[in-house]
């Protein structure tokens, strides 16, 4: 291996800083916020259900306002895990290759999810 | 990936020399000292030394200059001021960060095992290299930086108010207890400033004759140099002054937003 002639200093600084992170800060916590009402909901409702089966399910999922908050809920839900588990990778994968294959990974599977997650629940709403 | 396992000369052999109180001793203490010389081609090893605390002052710093002194002179530390404020002397101590100098032996029950601070290269024994601990200091550009020229023949006035808000920042020794104990900057050592140059770097950001904060604040706006803080507060709770980086941290990403909203 080669002596690194580079300063303590150089190294430190590396690249620079990225110049960004507060957007990631904030939309975690507003997401983080916006899931206390809503996980409360799905509960409440969930609890509230005559029954557990497909159907009362489904009827429940047609209603105007179940649906939307349910889809609020899954935006809301797969965008906060994201940032979340973005964090948990850039915690806890040092190199950069795998690190970045990670977060494409957890970019694509949310996105994926969030979008099956919506179209399931349009597909019950709007069937009627 | 993370490291999971470590490398095979890190290992350490829990087992190294014991030394026996002298006879006669009434009142002794257990010390078990990591040990590392790297000109020896050796694995690291606990020594066990068992030390005459009646014949020694009452701080770890005592015990460990007694066993230097009397008992083994190869054991390798730093110390200088002996009474908190030169920051030489933080190691591990009984699992915790602290200063050897300003922790009593009496507060440690059983016996005390004494490691480097965690996580930084191991130059000798209980002394690690904190190059780049102070690089990241340096980094923040830890001194007053204002485009407005000094009054002549005058300090720059600040009121007591605006000074107050320097408590709690400025008293930091860099001893690195509080770096060195956060499971975030053991991950990512290199990219994250950590909590006693992020500490530093507020302490300039809410001085207020300072101009150069949003300049501070571009600098620190960075996924890895300021947002690894998860609030785990270890730092907190090992700092030997009693201060709380992690607070710090806090009030700095809160600016960070604040600039934006």
């Amino acid at each position: 291996m080669s002596i690194n002639f580079r300063t303590p200093l150089s190294r430190v600084k590396g690249l620079g800083s990225a110049k960004e992170g507060t957007e990631h800060f904030w939309l975690q916590r507003l997401t983080a916020i916006a899931l206390i009402p809503l996980v409360l909901w799905l509960a409440f409702s969930v609890a509230s259900l005559p029954s557990m089966d497909y159907l009362a399910i489904r009827e429940w999922l047609s209603q105007p306002f179940s649906a939307i908050v349910m889809i609020l809920f899954m935006t809301a839900g797969f965008y906060h895990s994201r940032l979340g588990l973005q964090v948990v990778i850039e915690d806890y994968i040092g190199s950069h290759g795998p690190r970045t294959a990670a977060i494409i990974a957890v970019n694509f599977i949310a996105v994926a999810m969030g979008v099956t997650g919506v179209f399931s629940v349009l597909r019950i709403a709007l069937a009627a | 990936m993370a490291e999971f396992s470590l490398p095979a000369n890190s290992i350490v052999n829990t087992k190294g020399q014991h030394f026996p109180a002298p006879e006669g001793a009434t009142n002794t203490k257990r010390f078990k000292i990591y040990r590392f010389d790297p000109d020896s081609g050796e694995n690291p090893r606990v020594d066990t030394f068992d030390v005459d605390v009646e014949n020694c002052g009452p701080m770890i710093l005592d015990a460990i200059i007694k066993i230097k002194s009397d008992i083994d002179s190869t054991l390798t530390f730093r110390r200088s001021c002996r009474e908190g404020i030169c920051g030489s002397c933080a190691m591990n101590i009984d699992g915790a960060n602290g200063l050897a100098c300003t922790t009593s032996i009496a507060d440690i029950e059983g016996d005390i095992t004494i490691y480097p601070l965690p996580h930084q290269p191991i130059i000798k024994d209980l002394v690690s290299d904190l190059t780049n601990f102070y690089a990241q200091y340096a980094s923040i550009e830890p001194w007053l930086k204002s485009d407005t020229p000094t009054p002549a023949g005058k300090e720059r006035l600040q009121s007591p108010e605006d000074r107050e808000k320097l408590d709690g920042a400025y008293e930091c020794i860099l001893c690195a207890c509080c770096s060195t104990s956060c499971p975030s900057y053991w991950w990512n050592p290199d990219r994250y400033l950590g909590p006693a140059a992020l500490l530093a770097s507020y302490r300039w950001l809410v001085d207020s004759r300072d101009d150069a904060t949003g300049e501070r604040l571009d600098e620190l706006e960075d996924p890895f140099k300021l947002y690894r803080c998860h609030t785990i507060m270890n730092c907190a709770q090992v700092c030997p002054k009693g201060l709380n980086p992690a607070k710090a941290i806090a009030e700095t990403k809160k600016m960070l937003v604040k600039r934006r909203l």
